[in-house]
């Protein structure tokens, strides 16, 4: 079996400056990363330190100015289906019932006959079985997002792509879907990427956490996280864990030169 | 009597529920209120008694005391008010279902009445211009024969004109909202040509056109492609970048992404812009009716003008209401059911 391990190499990325457009901006500058199959990493930092552009990149929904993104050997050129995406807002298709949403995938792929029988599994994996009928603007943000999640796993993915997937959530929906994401996961083996703004959940979900800075996006530095699963949040290693993180983003935020500062993206 | 029974029952109806919000429809305001009088369930039958008894009081002054179906017509409507009070008065349910209708028709009963004594009965407007109630209606059962015929020529020209015109915007409105190029050279075009309206190409459809019947079917789908065109393509446009992000990474072609991602979202829109093309059909079919075309309600209406027959044109008149306000209900029902999603989302 092929090692689903992604492998971003010296990827640079500008944008147009929105204030003059003869000037461009570095939104990533030379950034490196290796995730190995099968793991879930975070991204972690300040807002513009390019994260959505990274994860963008590896969607093929945006083209590096320089550098080389690899999955599995080989060269990312464009939006795949074996590259999964969840944005922050579900993104349901709202003329589609939960159903139909979770189907889209197999209908763009034009293998829905075939594999029919997974969309009634992928909705009873999420507990949405009961809403497969329902429009998603009846269905709860939790319930929405899980919905998203079926959606992106039902092509069995390589890679997942998490942006903040679960940032506009509650508290207590948060760490439940946190749970339940890492179970998906993991039960999978899906090599994932998770951009997120909560050190927490980082450290909570992923096996490393790679933090980023902005200004232009770079990455500062990657930190393994060595806790056994499941993870009890209040462990003393866990807050030690989560105060030497916020020690090296503070460090970051203040090398940074906030001036010359590059709009987030 | 009865225009104390009416304010009585508002006056109720707001003491009842000083709390409910504005944008709730009159109807379902005044029908939900109780107890109902039992007083007010006789507005509808009071109201036709009145009408009736100053038609055959204004008919008895009339010279030509010929035509009896007006009269027919406002006693059966009687009878049928009578019916349904009376079963109002047993079934509470049907009372509640019924009375939202109930200050509907009082007024509209109502104001035939008042229709007739300003014409028949007082002689406050010119003859023949302005006929009365009766002879309209006796020139709609008379002439019953021309209007249907009438009647079906023009819903066989809007339709086909309607059809051209939505299919030819559809396809024209999706490629400029979609595509980069034809959004180039289309959105120019679209620009200079649409605004003009559909009717000011008639002597140019005159000069051209081998057949009136055929180069009316092409104006009124003129005047139906450019709304289409417009808000098709701002609809496509618009779709949410996600939407299509998303359908990306899920492994979508460029033929998904139009037809199940970025149509069904410019759907709304798309409705807008069948709702204007239809109004613009019908000014164009009743346009290019009473100018080339010779049939029509359109025609009709021009025609009976010729000949001063000023009650088949008030008859025309009332079955072009009747027809156009259908065919825009059943385009609705068509959007309700299409766009069964929004259902929550908005307020229609």
């Amino acid at each position: 079996m092929v090692d689903p391990s992604l492998r971003v190499r010296e990827v640079t990325k500008t944008f147009p400056a929105p204030e003059n457009s003869l000037t461009r901006r570095l939104a990533l500058d030379c950034v490196s990363l290796t995730i190995d199959g099968g793991e879930l990493v975070s991204l972690v930092g300040p807002s513009g330190c390019g994260k959505s552009t990274l994860l963008r990149l590896i969607a093929g929904l945006d083209a590096p100015d320089s550098g080389d993104l690899l999955i599995a050997d080989e060269p990312i050129t464009g939006p795949s289906a074996e590259r999964g995406l969840v944005f922050q807002d579900p993104s349901l298709f709202p003329w589609l019932t939960v159903r139909r949403n979770i189907e889209a995938g197999l209908v763009a792929r034009g293998v829905l006959e075939s594999q029919r029988a997974e969309v009634a599994e992928f909705m009873r994996l999420v507990g949405l079985d009961s809403f497969a009928d329902a429009y998603p603007h009846h269905l709860s943000g939790g319930m929405a997002q899980r919905a998203a999640l079926a959606r992106a796993l039902i092509n069995h993915p390589k890679v997942l792509l998490l942006d903040e997937p679960l940032g506009a959530l509650d508290a207590f929906t948060r760490m439940r879907m946190q749970d339940e994401v890492v179970r998906l996961l993991q039960a999978r083996r899906t090599t994932s990427l998770l951009v997120t703004h909560d050190i927490d959940e980082a450290i909570y979900m992923s096996d490393s956490i790679v933090i980023m800075t902005p200004r232009p996006g770079r990455i500062d530095q990657t930190i393994p996280v060595a806790l056994s699963r499941p993870r009890d949040r209040g462990s003393s290693d866990f807050l030690a864990l989560r105060s030497h993180i916020l020690q090296v983003l503070h460090f970051a935020g203040s090398n940074d030169p906030a001036q010359n500062g590059l709009v987030a993206t | 009597m009865l225009q104390s029974t009416e304010t009585g029952r508002v006056e109720v109806a707001a003491r009842h529920s000083p709390q409910t919000s504005a944008p709730e429809l009159m109807g379902d305001r005044i029908a939900r209120q109780r107890p109902l009088s039992t007083r007010a369930v006789l507005a509808v039958p009071a109201a036709a008694v009145l009408t009736l008894a100053i038609h055959l009081i204004t008919a008895r002054n009339q010279l030509e005391a010929g035509n009896r179906s007006y009269s027919i017509s406002l006693a059966t409507f009687l009878l049928v008010a009578v019916v349904l009070a009376a079963a109002q008065c047993w079934r509470p349910r049907l009372r509640a279902q019924l009375g939202r209708f109930r200050p509907l028709f009082t007024v509209g009963v109502l104001l035939l009445a008042v229709w007739e004594l300003i014409t028949s009965g007082f002689h406050l407007l010119p003859l023949p211009y302005f006929p009365g109630p009766a002879s309209v209606l006796q020139s709609m059962i008379t002439d019953h024969a021309l209007l249907f015929d009438s009647t079906w020529h023009s819903l066989a020209l809007l339709l086909s004109g309607y059809a051209l015109g939505a299919v030819a915007g559809l396809v024209t409105g999706v490629c400029i909202g979609w595509s980069p190029h034809a959004r180039y050279w289309g959105m120019p075009l679209l620009k200079v040509v649409g605004p003009i309206p559909a009717t000011a190409w008639i002597p140019l459809a005159m000069v051209i056109s081998p057949s009136a019947l055929f180069s009316a079917a092409v104006l009124i789908a003129l005047a139906v492609w450019f709304p289409v065109t417009m808000l098709a393509a701002s609809g496509v446009s618009n779709t949410r970048s996600s939407y299509l992000d998303v359908a990306r990474t899920l492994g979508a072609g460029s033929r998904y992404l139009i037809f199940r991602v970025a149509i069904p979202a410019a759907l709304p829109s798309i409705f807008v812009g069948l709702f204007m093309g239809l109004g613009a059909s019908f000014l164009t079919l009743v346009v290019a009716e009473s100018v080339g075309v010779k049939s029509g309600l359109g025609w009709y209406v021009s025609w009976a003008q010729g000949w001063a027959e000023y009650a088949k044109v008030y008859a025309a008149l009332i079955i072009m209401a009747v027809f156009f306000s259908t065919i825009m209900t059943l385009l609705f029902k068509v959007r309700d059911h299409l766009l069964v999603w929004q259902k929550g989302m908005i307020r229609w």
